[in-house]
């Protein structure tokens, strides 16, 4: 069972990791100021396995992988969002945190719900509301990706 | 079936005869940039791979964002980045007293041409699409890995027409149109599509305002943004490519998911009020509001012709008594240009702090950094929470007449106020 971490429309890399921090080259240290800017609470608070649900163009903005990097340091076991902005979203399966794009659905889940997601068969089920959310799985090439364990085990695969 | 400008290009570095929205394919890359936030990640990704850069000129590193180095942490990304360079003799490093900001920099020294694929970690790499280039920011992860490959993979995607009509009033410039075009589809209007640009008024805008538009088609959520080719763009890339280079036009019968037509005569310089770069309002609905700084600069409006607006505004006035006005030429030929052309005088004598190239406050790095409740009007590209400062200062985002004017004036003002 997953706690929900629920947030609104663009949430920016801005917030999800604010740029003043990025001249910290350790992971574990940036982490500790993930999401600071749009929730205080969320670097001291998260555990790992925790999911964030969010709603439209999740991690809009900068193209920094600072941002799917200290989200997944921190635990975060996947991302379910209305939609994802593209850069965010390529980050993530990049590196190996799942980014699942659920639409409209997004809004059958509140802060306080309690989760279970498969993240291979991309199914959500809300525990407390019986309610089960399924998704497109991803397309076979970025599945191949992922299955390598991300780009850089892809790319040394191929070339 | 007829293509459109992005589908032509990726059709090209892809080997294929025909590619339409929604394919997946891999693409041969013509340029890799990376900057000292995003490089040092990129570079260890890369390490990862244990293979050599696939083409030591085809990979461009820029110190920028918070260099010339504003701390000893930033002094060592910065290190990682020059290390490297030199190990892998990479011909396209720009040292600090040489470098620029990344997105008016490589295509003023001719490393950008039509036709060509550009990735880089950064999401404004979409600037080079002004010169009917496909380009895209990518993260330091995808960067690292095309560093050793040389390509990458992309989905093509559908595009907007953007039909630009009729004639420039005077003080509206790109910034303008972006905004009012970011203003009418959202920040997620074009969110995994092609801006592509066409019409009569194209003509109409010179290479910076092409640069400024193609600079914020993120800001739309867009992949990338692109004009075609036409005198002003021979002639910006006259002296500054000697490769050949294959223009392309879109197909007559090129499918685009929408159209939308901006009409240019009936624009006004507007303002984008905080968080986002979609709260689009005329700048004289804005009359009201108090400045603490004004921003002039960054790759979105660092470049000459930006200059020229606020030197034409500044010129023989000063900057508010209550107003820090610090304006960035976005790379050393500029502010050269600029020293030559006595814009530097006009702005030292109105009270105001230049720089050297950095992208320093845009990102909230250095330079020029906002307190507690602070406000700045910005010629910058984002106005998120806590975007330039303290989490509870705010960022109106501008052309540079609309943030010369207000320097003066110590409130957002349009340039008419002040000129006539």
């Amino acid at each position: 069972m997953s706690k929900v971490w629920r947030y609104g429309d663009h949430v920016d890399t801005d917030v999800i990791i604010p740029a003043r921090y990025l001249n910290i080259a350790e992971l574990k240290e940036l982490a500790e100021h993930a999401m600071e800017d749009i929730d205080v609470d969320f670097a001291s608070q998260v555990e790992p396995g925790d999911v964030i649900v969010a709603g439209r163009n999740f991690g809009c903005g900068s193209s920094r992988e600072h941002a799917p990097l200290v989200l997944k340091e921190k635990g975060v076991q996947c991302i379910i969002a209305e939609s994802f902005a593209r850069i965010f979203f390529r980050n993530a399966i990049n590196i190996g945190l799942p980014a699942l794009e659920i639409g409209s659905d997004v809004e059958k889940i509140a802060t306080g719900d309690e989760i279970e997601v498969d993240v291979r068969l991309g199914e959500i089920k809300i525990v407390n509301k019986n309610i089960i959310i399924k998704t497109n799985p991803l397309p076979e090439f970025v599945q191949n990706i992922a299955n390598a364990g991300g780009l850089i085990n892809f790319v040394k695969g191929a070339c | 079936m007829g293509m459109t400008m992005t589908e032509k290009i990726l059709a090209a570095h892809a080997g294929q005869k025909v590619v339409s929205a929604g394919d997946l394919l891999i693409a041969q890359i013509d340029l890799i940039l990376a900057n000292d936030i995003t490089g040092p990640p990129a570079i260890s990704e890369f390490e990862k791979i244990g293979k050599p850069v696939f083409n030591k000129e085809k990979i461009a590193l820029v110190p920028d964002h918070f260099s010339p180095p504003k701390d000893i942490k930033s002094a060592e990304m910065c290190k990682r980045m020059r290390d490297f360079a030199r190990k892998h003799e990479i011909t396209n490093y720009f040292e600090v007293g040489r470098m620029g900001i990344e997105h008016a920099l490589l295509p003023d020294v001719g490393l950008i041409a039509p036709g060509e694929v550009i990735i880089g970690a950064d999401s404004h790499t979409c600037t080079y699409g002004a010169l009917n280039a496909f380009a895209t920011g990518v993260g330091q992860t995808d960067a690292g890995a095309a560093m050793a490959s040389g390509t990458t993979w992309f989905k093509v995607p559908s595009a907007i027409k953007v039909e630009l009509t009729g004639k420039l009033p005077r003080y509206v410039k790109g910034k303008d149109i972006i905004l009012t075009l970011i203003g009418m589809i959202g920040v997620d209007g074009a969110r995994y599509q092609s801006l592509e640009f066409c019409g009569d008024g194209v003509s109409e805008l010179d290479m910076a305002d092409r640069f400024t538009i193609c600079n914020m088609a993120i800001e739309a959520g867009g992949k990338n943004g692109i004009f075609p080719v036409d005198e002003k763009t021979l002639a910006f890339l006259k002296n500054r490519v000697t490769r050949d280079f294959h223009a392309v036009t879109a197909d007559a019968d090129a499918i685009y998911a929408r159209t939308i037509v901006i009409e240019l005569d009936k624009l006004a310089p507007v303002v984008a009020y905080p968080h986002l770069p979609e709260n689009v309002h005329p700048v004289d609905e804005a009359k009201e509001i108090m400045i603490d700084q004004a921003v002039i600069g960054s790759c979105t409006n660092g470049r000459l012709e930006d200059l020229a607006q606020a030197a034409e505004v500044l010129k023989g006035r000063k900057v508010h008594p209550h107003v820090r006005c610090i304006i960035i030429p976005a790379t050393q030929d500029i502010y050269q240009a600029a020293i030559k052309l006595g814009y530097i005088d006009i702005f030292i004598e109105a009270g105001v702090a230049v720089s050297t190239p950095s992208c320093g406050p845009c990102l909230g790095g250095y330079m020029g950094i906002l307190a507690h409740g602070e406000r700045a009007i910005s010629t910058t590209n984002r106005n998120f929470r806590g975007r330039m400062g303290h989490v509870d200062s705010e960022v109106y985002l501008s052309g540079p007449y609309v943030a010369a004017a207000s320097a003066v004036l110590g409130r957002i003002a349009g340039p008419k106020e002040v000129l006539s």
